[in-house]
């Protein structure tokens, strides 16, 4: 087969290939977010206390990432369940099952980092808000999600079964991410992506942006590792069963 | 295919209803989660009569998810539900059939006791009616929900309470709407109109998308 200097697409589904790049990527986003997050908290800690809120307001640089996060990693999943019952791709399912318990950890930061938040400028850790009862729904479906993962014993029949339940549940995805315009009680509506660009300070949005995109890294880090344990998990796992036949 | 669909409703409906099919063990489970609750709250008869449709609704709810790996559970072990997948009827309305057969075995006692327990928890005359037709409606939307996770796990043994963890998010919207209908039916504060349409919408809607996402369960579960 003649080489192509741009590598294709289907080449990532390669497991071989993707265990040597797990080899340099994950050292390389475990950096990259180290010095994205002291950077971005370093300008969080720089950025003036917010009028009404005070410094209370800083959370917000862990808050928001992590909700961003909870649903872009939903979504991530949601392709990678196409790409398992559509295209079969090999990696696809090792990518959904590494992903659900970081999708399912950055729920749950979102979700208590809020209460903490919501108790000095709401008055309450937690009401029954549009947002806030989505966003737990989403860590809801994340547990379903991983709950299933583990109710199998064979990877496959797990794979395809788990990929059917994402599918359906994305469903509660554009929900969260429209329910402070559809409900709005409480929670406030969309401040940075917005059609007619963000209403936030710049000394706001760029510490948040920063940490946002070092959170990114450190969830990519987290996840390509958790798939590098899970294909030598199954590698193992094959070796087993092929022994076990030998030694009959 | 309408005799096809009856003859799945009537042996689906023919195994539940006699003995050993469980049919009238929701029910009973129902008026338990209504009886529990007096005793957890008190019995301060106005509060119970005011919380009375909303408890109604969770226990309906309960009631409606512990029976869920019936539907396909015995037929997955018995080669049955292969013989639905091979046969020329196609499995999204053999699955709707047999949603329609468990709700008719399971819910419909579910929705015809719920007067009677209303009136254990003081639920007033009007407030009744209401919640008997709404969860005459909110109750098959959560059989067809309830379908999507008794497909999914319709291979694994001692699947219940996994089924009832993945559905329950799914079923928040029905459970919402049919309590926001309730409300509104009896005090009249709020306009019935738009949560009784949006129950009604969310019926059709999981009438569709259960059975045809089960279906494709069923059919990836099975290998086929």
């Amino acid at each position: 087969m003649p080489k192509t200097p741009r590598m294709k697409f289907s080449e990532l589904a390669n497991p071989n290939r993707f265990m040597r790049m797990a080899w340099w990527m994950i050292p390389l986003f475990a950096a990259l977010a180290a010095l994205l997050l002291a950077w971005g908290l370093y300008l969080g800690f720089q950025a003036p206390a917010e009028r009404d809120q005070g410094i209370t307001a800083r959370i917000m640089f862990v808050h928001v990432p992590s909700a961003w996060l909870a649903l872009g990693i939903y979504s991530a999943m949601a392709v990678a369940a196409l790409g398992t019952l559509v295209w079969r791709h090999p990696l696809a399912d090792v990518a959904q099952k590494s992903s659900a318990p970081v999708g399912a950890a950055f729920a749950l930061i979102c979700l208590v980092t809020g209460a903490i938040w919501g108790r000095p400028t709401w008055g309450t850790y937690w009401e029954w808000d549009g947002r806030l009862t989505s966003m737990l729904v989403l860590f809801l479906i994340y547990l379903g999600i991983i709950a299933l993962w583990r109710a199998f014993e064979e990877p496959l029949s797990a794979a395809k079964a788990v990929a059917v339940l994402t599918l359906v549940g994305f469903i509660n995805i554009p929900i969260v991410k429209f329910s402070v315009d559809w409900w709005s009680t409480l929670h406030q509506p969309a401040s940075v992506f917005r059609l007619d660009g963000p209403t936030m300070h710049a000394s706001y949005l760029h510490p948040l942006l920063i940490s946002a995109l070092g959170f990114s890294f450190l969830a990519a880090a987290m996840i390509i590792a958790a798939m590098r344990t899970e294909v030598l998990r199954r590698r193992v796992r094959t070796l087993n069963i092929f022994a076990a036949g030998e030694a009959r | 295919m309408t005799r096809a669909i009856l003859a799945i409703l009537r042996r689906d409906l023919a195994i539940s209803l006699r003995a050993g099919g469980g049919a009238g063990i929701g029910a009973i489970f129902f008026l338990s989660v209504v009886m529990v609750v007096p005793f957890a709250i008190g019995p301060d008869q106005k509060l119970l009569s005011q919380i009375g449709p909303a408890i109604l609704w969770v226990g309906a709810l309960l009631a409606s998810l512990l029976g869920l790996e019936r539907i396909f559970g015995a037929d997955a072990e018995d080669g049955s539900l292969d013989l639905l997948l091979l046969s020329p009827l196609p499995l999204e309305i053999a699955a709707f059939s047999k949603a329609l057969a468990h709700w008719c075995a399971t819910g419909l006692p579910l929705v015809i006791v719920a007067p009677l327990l209303g009136l254990l928890l003081g639920v007033e005359m009007k407030g009744l009616g209401a919640v008997t037709l709404m969860l005459l409606i909110g109750t098959p939307a959560i059989a067809f929900l309830g379908l999507i996770g008794a497909a999914l796990a319709a291979s694994l043994p001692r699947a219940g309470l996994l089924i009832a963890v993945l559905i329950v998010p799914f079923t928040i919207p029905v459970l919402i709407f049919g309590t926001a209908a309730t409300a509104a039916a009896i005090t009249e504060a709020s306009p019935f109109g738009t949560a009784f349409k949006f129950l009604c919408a969310l019926l059709l809607f999981s009438a569709v998308i259960g059975p045809v996402a089960a279906a494709a369960a069923l059919r990836i579960g099975r290998g086929a």
